[in-house]
């Protein structure tokens, strides 16, 4: 049975391999840019929007509004990052509903790369709003003792990141290959669709998780004082 | 009884265990959260956009602990490194 994109391989050069993880990840990069570049050709502002142009629109102010509501913060800074992660986990979840392909986020290689990006925005983002000496200083916050602490925390933070997407996508595609053997008639359909939900799910949460931390590393304290709901959740993790 | 048939049985019931265990607890915190959740929800209906979407990243969150476990089970199943090195040792 085989569960890891990985080790599909479509072509072999010595050590240069091309497997179904790079293939499929091309394919939704291709496809996200193509159709939006499509969409953004001519965009208009009059009454006569089009279409498709709607529809981008409205992903990007829902984006918007959810970053909004969890970071506390204008969205703007992190609207090109976080819409980013997003968008591209989406599709590499449900890119699974089209016959013969494979879900590049069912290896650990694609979740691994993309907890790295998280892993390398978090002091990007927190050094440009807060400078080097007021990033640093957040790691020998309550105490100099936290010191390791911390750093474990933010390592073991990132391979959590990696290693929850990869599981929820790799078992949803491991019990519709199980369950094909099982009752391959309609079954799984039904766990093919729950799959949809949890792709979806997923790629919420590793968007949101990483804008919280990266909000979490940006964030002056005494900033916000308004009262905020999301902020002891934040505060929580 | 030799080391492969050892090896086997041993990754088999523990890769059971492993799973078994590991998803009791999940769930009993995410029931309990999602109780908490709904009688949340109950009482201000307004919050109620702010609440699920704390609940589902809350969730995901205490779920990941039971996907740490059945990774842990299916590297035991599919990838086991001692079986594959009591292979490499009967067979080179």
């Amino acid at each position: 049975m085989e569960f890891n994109p990985d080790n599909i391989i479509y072509w072999q050069w010595d050590f240069v391999k091309i497997n179904a993880t790079l293939i499929y990840s091309w394919a939704v990069i291709l496809l996200l840019c193509i159709s939006s570049w499509l969409i953004t050709r001519n965009l208009t502002s009059g009454p006569g929007l089009s279409r498709w142009q709607n529809l981008l629109e409205s992903i990007v102010s829902i984006i918007q509004d959810q970053i909004r509501e969890a970071s506390q913060q204008e969205p703007q800074k992190y609207l090109s990052f976080i819409g980013t992660l997003f968008l591209f986990i989406v599709f590499s979840n449900i890119i699974t509903i089209i016959p013969g392909t494979s879900a590049p986020t069912a290896s650990l290689s694609t979740t691994a790369a993309l907890a790295a990006c998280v892993f390398v925005a978090v002091p990007v983002f927190g050094i440009v709003t807060r400078g080097v000496k007021g990033y640093l200083m957040q790691y020998v916050k309550p105490t100099p003792f936290m010191l390791p602490f911390n750093i474990i925390g933010e390592l073991s933070r990132t391979m959590a990141l990696a290693i929850r997407l990869f599981g929820n996508i790799m078992s949803g595609t491991l019990v519709v290959a199980i369950l094909l053997s099982l009752a391959p008639l309609f079954f799984p359909v039904i766990m093919q669709v729950l799959g949809l939900l949890i792709g979806f799910i997923q790629a919420y949460v590793f968007a949101i998780l990483a804008l919280v931390y990266i909000a979490s590393a940006t964030r002056v304290h005494g900033e916000n004082n308004n009262q905020d709901t999301t902020g002891s959740f934040k505060q929580s993790i | 009884m030799d080391s492969i048939s050892i090896i086997g049985m041993v990754s088999i019931i523990v890769s059971g265990f492993t799973i078994a265990i590991g998803s009791m607890g999940p769930a009993f915190g995410e029931a309990r959260a999602l109780a908490q959740a709904l009688s949340a929800i109950a009482q201000q209906p307004d919050e109620s956009g702010t609440l699920t979407r704390t609940l589902f990243v809350g969730l995901a969150m205490v779920e990941s602990t039971a996907i740490y476990c059945f990774v842990v089970a299916l590297i035991l199943i599919f990838a086991n490194p001692f079986w594959d090195f009591v292979i490499k040792q009967v067979g080179g």
